[in-house]
């Protein structure tokens, strides 16, 4: 006899095997007809250039990583804010336990000014009158 | 190599139905690739919004040629935006279709004799299989190019391969 999870595994299963199905399908009847062209980066009909692999901002992954932590409390706070009445005072404060916790991490996120977009100072061009031609100065941080 | 790959001889009536049925799928689902170049551009999105409602013959704007069927050309090439074209269009799968939408891209239009910049015709650099003529051409016109196309696609045979 099967178990509930049994019949859930045999969807799984299903949902597996139906996808393999149809792709291989796929792959036996559509035209392919590979060109260089075709093959090509999309980049909007432009010549692709460069490696996609460059360094992107270590501020961004500030962002990221705050994102996951509400991310995550966002998962597990809607199911608990659904029951969290059946279990009582219980349910009640491992709830706030948690919340706390993330409070925490907050508080200490915003205490070290992760929260802060650090700008880069932007010099304004200034013009020199007497030498004619207007000089630019170059900037303190790159932008 | 697919199976769609390959050209039958002859056109018994396995042959013939899974024909009609590509076809009918090929014509029913024509997605095209959102993009435009000038003013018919505008009509182009007139139609695909409620009024027109582009959406009720499967015609879908897709953000990347890698998932579409057509390319709608609308407006003015220019000779710098024809080597995009031509790159845009050999980046769609096969099989694909183009409807070439309004004079400039059709012939040059106003910019037949002075456009310094213009393509004279759309048709220089891929092939065109409808052409809808028009400055810029209403919504009704565009859709009964789309119908066109759509005729065109059904008829099209596994036997003589066009596409």
């Amino acid at each position: 006899m099967l178990t509930e999870f049994g019949k859930a595994f045999i969807f799984i299963l299903m949902a597996i095997i139906f996808v393999i199905g149809i792709v291989y399908f796929a792959k036996l009847i559509r035209p392919a007809r590979p060109t260089h062209e075709k093959l090509k980066t999309y980049e909007c009909g432009e010549n692709p250039e460069g490696s996609p692999w460059i360094k992107f901002n270590i501020r961004f992954y500030v962002v990221a990583l705050i994102f996951l932590i509400f991310d995550v409390e966002v998962v597990l706070l809607i199911p608990w804010a659904l029951v969290y009445k059946d279990f009582g005072l219980t349910g009640f404060l491992i709830g706030g336990i948690f919340l706390v916790l993330l409070g925490l991490g907050m508080a200490y996120e915003w205490r070290k000014g992760d929260l802060q977009w650090e700008k880069p100072k932007v010099l304004p061009p200034s013009f020199n009158k007497t030498k004619g031609a207007p000089k630019v100065e170059k900037e303190l941080v790159e932008v | 190599m697919g199976f769609l790959d390959k050209e039958f001889t002859d056109g018994n009536i396995v042959v013939a139905k899974a024909e009609d049925l590509l076809n009918w799928a090929r014509l029913s689902s024509l997605w095209q690739v959102s993009f435009g170049l000038a003013c018919c551009a505008i009509e182009m999105m007139a139609t695909s919004a409620s009024h027109y409602d582009f959406d009720r013959f499967g015609v879908i704007p897709r953000p990347s040629p890698r998932q579409a069927d057509i390319i709608i050309i609308s407006g003015t090439v220019t000779l710098k935006m024809a080597t995009r074209i031509k790159r845009l269009y050999e980046q769609m799968p096969d099989p694909k279709y183009i409807i070439s939408m309004g004079s400039c891209s059709n012939c040059g239009g106003p910019y037949w004799e002075h456009g310094y910049h213009v393509l004279k015709g759309v048709d220089r650099v891929i092939p065109v299989d409808v052409y809808v003529p028009g400055c810029p051409p209403r919504p009704e016109a565009l859709l009964e190019g789309l119908l066109k196309l759509q005729e065109k696609i059904r008829n099209e045979s596994m036997i003589k391969k066009t596409a």
